[in-house]
């Protein structure tokens, strides 16, 4: 009380002539921030590291019937040890949508990517015209659905009702199918850049306005034009949002799903285990082996992890490297 | 500070409000719990479904049987099939299924394996003798128990174009040679037309094909699952349509995508093996060909046969969560063998009614609209509905629908070997079943 009391005049008359118990003080520093951690830390118990254990829980699981299953008590949940584990990393199944994802991401974020770099430096050039209307209209489509971008580019991709394939057959030019073979590849990437080239552009193109002008001064004084502005200088500077870009793109390639579901219905060569979240999606919800997807989800999860944090530490080694030379 | 004080307050008042209205709710469901199988006081049950218009119906049984039996029940609506059958399964796991669910006669065993649904023989009085043998017997999983009360049935049929077949001097087929032999004939004279196409995205067609032919998929003796997706019957079927595709005499495009729509839509797709409810879906993908097709026995194995197949159908089911499993079998019996009910189904929700009595009464005694030129559309209907062979559905129908698509899909793009396709889904059906451990025999 008596400390209270003494806390509460603190400051009043002017004087500091009075410090706090220094224990009381140093204890309520200690306790704090845990204090303030308190809701996120059950929000992220309860909501993510929850499921996540749970479906490492249900990972180590399986189903055992007896007799012919029918009935109660024909199910009983049993320990499988690793062997959901093993059973999805020799599924050729999930080992072939991984290759075919890796395809996929070959073509996606190099092409984004160097479409994003592309139009940022043209907007952050001098004298654009109409640069607001053009910065507008390449962002716009990431603001539409992934699952409407997908259906609409389906119905453009399908001979029989698209436009571009009348107009294709009028001129009387050769009418490739694209949702077969490799076509396939290029139809499914075109969805993904056309909707994420706005995103990493703005990403990009922030970065660019946060360049100090003096810098381009200093290099026109130099003589240099704006297309070695633009390497020289403008490139090197946005390296680190490019890293940013890079890498949301990588993890959104692995995690391809809805484009291809999406287009699964209109065509027979994409089939119901094309991409990995794709083939947990099928076990889990198509077949109903949610144990199996459970495994096969950590290890994606694993992988992603793997990857992120492997780029992330050789871009890491290369700055510390460049800081040093 | 005051201000901040009376927020404070309001805030602790909110709370205690909160948590006295989740004490009151949860008393509440207590006390529902206790009065289950006593029948006194009023009930109140849930029912998933996906039909349209399920609602009316329901409300029939709330404002008549329904009030008189103190029975109230309420229609969440659903996605259907095997979307639902996943729901259900996760919702039975956390012991919350709905007292009713409408399933799809080939979930029904999984449902069973899964001890999702209960066994409600005593409490459907004498529903049996409503119904046609091969479709009751679909819900009783040719054991003593009844699990599902049948609501719609599918019995396939074959649709065409009667103007174009006239314009093309193609005759009606009435075995599947001759429907072989019309496909090439019109492609002879059209190449630009297809008679039909193989889909492999509706795996319920392909099982329904079969079915004709005398497949029996999952058959039970003694403790174990006999598997026989490839079995003699599937397997000529499974080549009858490779064939066609691979000498190119039908399209192997899927069906419901634009392109489908548009070729129904403009006659370049002039026929479809389907099952009574195409009328429906004729209306939608091809709205400008009303009246210009006719509807026709399916094509049968040999001249002296008169067998059809299913395709689609449901039931509906009582739960094993369910707190009140008599007065939802009850409600269940009623809706689908009720006179008036099935009319108001058929008027709202557009099915096909399992009851044998029902198909030939109220909105059946009229052609769908989209028939009008075929008076006798449904008299012919109910012929044919009498004629469904018998199904044989096991526990992990999902696992063969899912490989049916894929590698299905994937022959019909390659025009390749379709009993491949048969023989991998018949693998990878039994391997999941040992898997979870069934007694399996092959």
């Amino acid at each position: 009380m008596k400390t209270a009391a003494r806390r509460k005049s603190y400051g009043v008359k002017g004087a500091p002539y009075a410090l706090p118990s220094p224990t009381t003080t140093l204890k309520r520093a200690r306790s704090a921030p845990y204090f303030f951690l308190v809701p996120a830390t059950i929000l992220f118990a309860l909501f993510f590291a929850l499921p996540i254990g749970y479906a490492v829980w249900l990972s180590f699981h399986k189903v055992k019937v007896s007799g012919l299953g029918l009935g109660a008590g024909a199910r009983k949940e049993v320990w499988a040890g690793l062997e959901n584990y093993t059973a999805a990393i020799t599924d050729s199944e999930l080992l072939d949508s991984a290759l075919r994802v890796l395809g996929y991401g070959c073509i996606v974020v190099p092409v984004m990517l160097g479409l994003a770099l592309l139009f940022a430096l043209m907007l952050d050039a001098e004298k654009v015209r109409l640069a607001p209307f053009a910065r507008l209209a390449i962002f716009l489509p990431y603001a539409i659905p992934g699952v409407v971008a997908a259906l609409l580019w389906g119905f453009l991709y399908l001979p029989d009702v698209s436009p571009f394939y009348f107009v294709l057959d009028k001129l009387g030019l050769p009418q490739p199918d694209l949702l077969d073979g490799g076509p396939l590849y290029l139809a499914l990437s075109n969805i993904a850049i056309w909707g994420g080239t706005g995103f990493n552009m703005i990403v990009i193109y922030t970065s660019l306005q946060a360049i100090p002008a003096e810098v381009y001064e200093a290099a026109k004084l130099d003589g240099a034009t704006p297309l070695q502005i633009a390497l020289k200088i403008k490139i090197p500077m946005v390296a680190p949002s490019l890293v940013l870009t890079f890498f949301f793109s990588i993890i959104a390639t692995l995690q391809v799903f809805s484009e291809p579901t999406t287009l699964k219905p209109l065509t027979n060569s994409v089939s119901t285990t094309w991409s990995p979240l794709m083939k947990v999606y099928r076990d889990a919800f198509g077949t109903g082996d949610i144990y199996a997807a459970a495994a096969q989800a950590v290890i994606i999860a694993f992988v992603t992890l793997l990857l992120s944090f492997g780029f992330l530490r050789a871009t890491n080694r290369r700055n510390k490297q460049e800081a040093a030379g | 500070m005051p201000n901040a004080k009376r927020r404070r307050l309001s805030r602790v008042t909110a709370t205690v409000v909160a948590v006295t209205l989740g004490g009151t709710a949860l008393a509440a469901c207590g006390s529902s719990d206790e009065d289950s199988e006593a029948q006194s006081g009023p009930v109140s049950l849930t029912y998933w479904t996906w039909t349209p218009g399920m609602d009316k119906v329901v409300d029939l049984w709330n404002k008549g049987p329904g009030k008189k039996d103190q029975i109230t029940v309420t229609v969440k609506k659903q996605a259907s099939g095997d979307t639902l059958v996943t729901k259900i399964l996760t919702a039975h796991k956390a012991g919350k299924a709905p007292d009713l669910v409408q399933a799809e006669y080939q979930a029904l065993p999984t449902l069973v394996s899964n001890d999702a649904l209960a066994d409600i023989a005593k409490n459907v009085g004498d529903a049996k003798s409503k119904f046609a043998d091969g479709v009751w017997q679909q819900t009783t999983l040719g054991t003593d128990a009844v699990y599902a009360v049948p609501q719609d049935i599918g019995p396939m049929m074959f649709y065409y174009r009667e103007d174009l077949f006239k314009k093309y001097g193609l005759t009606v087929p009435a075995t599947w040679e001759q429907f072989a032999q019309t496909a090439r004939a019109l492609k002879k004279k059209a190449p630009d037309l297809d008679l039909t196409t193989f889909s492999a995205n509706d795996s319920g067609l392909f099982a329904g094909l079969a079915q004709q032919a005398g497949a029996k998929w999952w058959t039970t003796s003694g403790d174990k699952w006999q598997v026989g997706i490839n079995d003699a019957a599937t397997k000529k079927v499974a080549e009858f349509w490779g064939g066609l595709v691979k000498e190119g005499a039908i399209d192997n495009q899927p069906m419901y995508t634009p392109a489908w729509n548009k070729a129904l839509n403009t006659g370049k797709q002039i026929a479809w093996v389907s099952a009574v409810w195409a009328p429906g879906t004729l209306t939608t993908a091809a709205p400008d060909t009303e009246g210009k097709w006719a509807m026709a026995p399916l094509p049968q194995w040999s001249q002296s046969d008169n067998v059809t197949g299913s395709w689609g159908g449901s039931s509906t089911a009582v739960t094993t969560d369910s707190k009140h499993k008599e007065a939802a079998a009850k409600f269940a019996a009623w809706l689908n063998t009720d006179g008036d009910a099935l009319n108001a189904l058929a008027k709202e929700g557009g099915i096909y009614p399992a009851s044998s009595s029902a198909q030939l009464s109220g909105a059946f005694t009229a052609p769908p609209a989209f028939f009008s030129n075929q008076p006798d559309f449904y008299n012919e209907a109910a012929d044919i509905a009498k004629t469904t062979a018998p199904s044989a559905w096991g526990p992990n129908v999902n696992v063969a629908y899912t490989t049916f698509k894929d590698a299905f899909g994937a022959a019909a793009k390659n025009k390749s070997d379709f009993t491949v396709a048969l023989d991998e889904m018949q693998a990878d059906t039994v391997a999941d079943m040992k898997k979870q451990g069934f007694e399996v025999s092959e």
